[in-house]
């Protein structure tokens, strides 16, 4: 038999991280664990008229994501947005990259105005910018209009909300805009392990500045660029509030995106179970890009 | 005091920078001075340029919002736009404050950023202890759900979400939007918090213990008082996220009276479809809405920027 004091000592020890961890692990039980087996659960019933009655949901097995994945107006949903997705993490890579680079090429003064102006666009919250955006772009007294029409173009009146293509311009320069402060402001840090030495002696044996960035500084930053990416693309996928948004000025067309999508089947039309069968379609897309995300964060931490 | 290792050595690479920068510079004075100033000059010149250029392509919105919200309707409304705001006044602000809806969604903004931030920070200092204090078994399972579940959008979860508030009566109330953000802040809290904690030793409080105090009296003594500014850290991200989030609001709170201040300043957007808006009126609500969160944004962003935290404040 223990002494008591040691067995108490010792079963303390054991019991306090798991009792740390309870509040935490309940709160995300209620609000995300049991919605998501909900969820699961709701996507392979049938909510039917039947059910708006009264009667209790029929099983239906995988029949909900068949028909939404064999109905055409999901593939279209689900290739614009995967379209949007890679044309905006790419943008924003390559003009964060760019911006990055030119901080690092200017003086003091210059770089630190860039800094602010890039800190100031990426503070505003999204639906103050949305809503800036919108009155930029307004199509009768919007600034951009005005200054088109001063180089010479003819936009007089012209209505950038009146088709998807256009929605979706607007909705890309807002993105670009909100994401590429982070990318910028990673990257420049980046840059700056890159030791001025080497860049000097590769200078010397006649490197080019074409060689010396895709010899040296691409492989440096190579990390940072991934993780970056990575991100760009898992954020840029979800996109919503700029949609919904930039929804609410026009007559909807058919320019939803997965995440207005799923909105306006569950919450416009009820219809829970493809709305629930997309659902974990997006989870399933987000954790396969997580995972590279996700291993790199824990091996970096230990 | 970092985060994760990823700021860690964005931070080291600022130090490096420093150090490597003074050296070849001073190498380069040996060099005759002119020859290389007649090279560099033009390039240099042409690329500050374009720096400044397109600080004001990015700075421009926010300064038209400013600009817009100062000048009367009949200004903003004339074929040619003022791109100054001589003769601005402050008539949109008094127009917008004293409607009485942006007090109404103040209030309930309030109500639950302040009931998400305090327990959301409760709960996931707790187990940012547990984590970085504590070796037990499915630690590091912990650390990789908290990960992932980190990385999960509000879109692939708010039908479902919105299903549970409505069966158990909670859709626009602040209870319910409240339950939901505190579990969306925790998991990165958790873990920018656990950086915070691992990075005061064990041993001061160790010592302390072998000094005579308490294991209580050591964590409140020393660890807490060290840990402030780390709490502050993340206690202005985990209110920037609750008082800017939009998709869950929107699904949760549907109710005219319930709306937090992003839903009430969508209002303004949804009303230009069947009627003239008041531009000047809409910047200026889009500035109360949006100065105190870039005050707040200003204040953590050395933190923030270092980490991967500054990305996870975008919408």
């Amino acid at each position: 038999m223990f002494p008591p004091q040691a067995r108490q000592v010792t079963r303390r020890f054991k019991k306090t991280p798991y009792l740390l961890l309870v509040p935490a692990v309940v709160m995300l039980l209620i609000a995300m664990g049991y919605p998501l087996i909900w969820q699961l659960w709701a996507s392979t019933m049938k909510f039917g008229l039947a059910q708006q009655f009264g009667a209790p949901p029929e099983f239906v097995g995988l029949a909900n994501y068949i028909a939404a994945f064999t109905n055409p107006t999901t593939w279209g949903v689900v290739i614009r947005s995967l379209v949007f997705c890679l044309v905006n993490a790419i943008l924003t890579m390559l003009i964060g990259v760019g911006l990055a680079q030119l901080m690092n090429a200017v003086g003091k003064t210059i770089r630190l105005v860039m800094q602010i102006a890039l800190l100031l666009a990426w503070a505003t919250p999204v639906v103050a910018a949305v809503t800036i955006w919108i009155w930029l772009f307004d199509w009768r007294r919007g600034v951009i209009n005005y200054l088109l029409n001063g180089l010479g173009f003819d936009f007089v009146n012209h209505n950038w909300l009146g088709t998807n293509l256009g929605l979706y311009l607007v909705a890309t320069i807002i993105v670009v805009w909100m994401s590429v402060p982070f990318v910028a402001f990673s990257v420049f840090a980046g840059l700056t392990q890159v030791s001025g030495e080497v860049m000097e002696a590769a200078n010397l044996d006649g490197a080019g500045a074409v060689r010396r960035f895709t010899a040296i500084i691409l492989p440096m930053i190579k990390p940072v660029l991934m993780i970056v990416g990575l991100l760009q693309i898992i954020w840029d996928l979800r996109v919503f509030t700029q949609i919904r948004m930039l929804q609410d000025v026009q007559m909807p067309l058919d320019s939803d995106l997965l995440g207005t999508y799923v909105y306006r089947l569950g919450v416009g039309s009820g219809d829970f179970s493809m709305a629930s069968a997309l659902s974990i379609f997006i989870l399933l897309v987000t954790i396969a890009f997580s995972i590279g995300y996700v291993l790199q964060i824990v091996k970096e931490d230990s | 005091m970092t985060n994760s290792s990823f700021s860690l050595s964005t931070r080291n690479a600022v130090l490096t920078r420093a150090d490597t920068r003074t050296v070849p510079e001073r190498d380069t004075r040996t060099v005759p001075k002119s020859r290389r100033r007649w090279r560099l000059r033009p390039v240099r010149t042409v690329l500050s340029l374009i720096g400044i250029l397109l600080a004001v392509i990015w700075v421009f919105p926010v300064y038209w919002m400013l600009s817009s919200s100062l000048l009367p309707n009949v200004v903003l409304t004339s074929t040619r736009p003022r791109f100054f705001p001589w003769g601005g006044s402050l008539d949109n602000f008094r127009e917008v404050l004293s409607s009485g809806s942006f007090f109404r969604a103040l209030t309930i903004s309030l109500q639950v950023t302040l009931i998400a931030v305090f327990f959301a920070m409760l709960f996931a200092f707790l187990a940012a202890v547990a984590i970085s204090r504590f070796k037990f078994k499915g630690r590091k399972s912990f650390i990789l759900a908290i990960l992932f579940i980190q990385m999960l959008p509000a879109e692939g979860l708010f039908i479902a979400q919105y299903k549970m508030m409505s069966t158990t009566g909670l859709l626009n109330t602040v209870i319910g939007i409240s339950v939901l953000y505190i579990a969306a802040v925790i998991p990165f809290t958790i873990w920018m918090l656990r950086g915070f904690v691992a990075g005061v030793p064990a041993e001061l409080e160790e010592s302390a213990q072998v000094d005579g105090c308490t294991s209580t009296g050591a964590f409140f003594r020393i660890t807490l008082p060290l840990l402030a500014p780390g709490l502050v850290a993340s206690g202005v991200y985990a209110f920037l996220q609750a008082w800017n989030e939009f998709t869950i609001a929107l699904v949760i709170l549907p109710r005219e009276d319930m709306r937090t201040l992003p839903l009430w300043l969508r209002t303004f957007i949804q009303a230009s479809q069947t009627r003239e808006t008041d531009w000047g009126q809409v910047m200026a609500s889009s500035t109360l809405v949006a100065i105190p969160v870039i005050i707040f944004f200003l204040i953590v962003q050395g933190r923030l920027t270092s980490g991967l935290v500054a990305g996870a404040v975008k919408g």
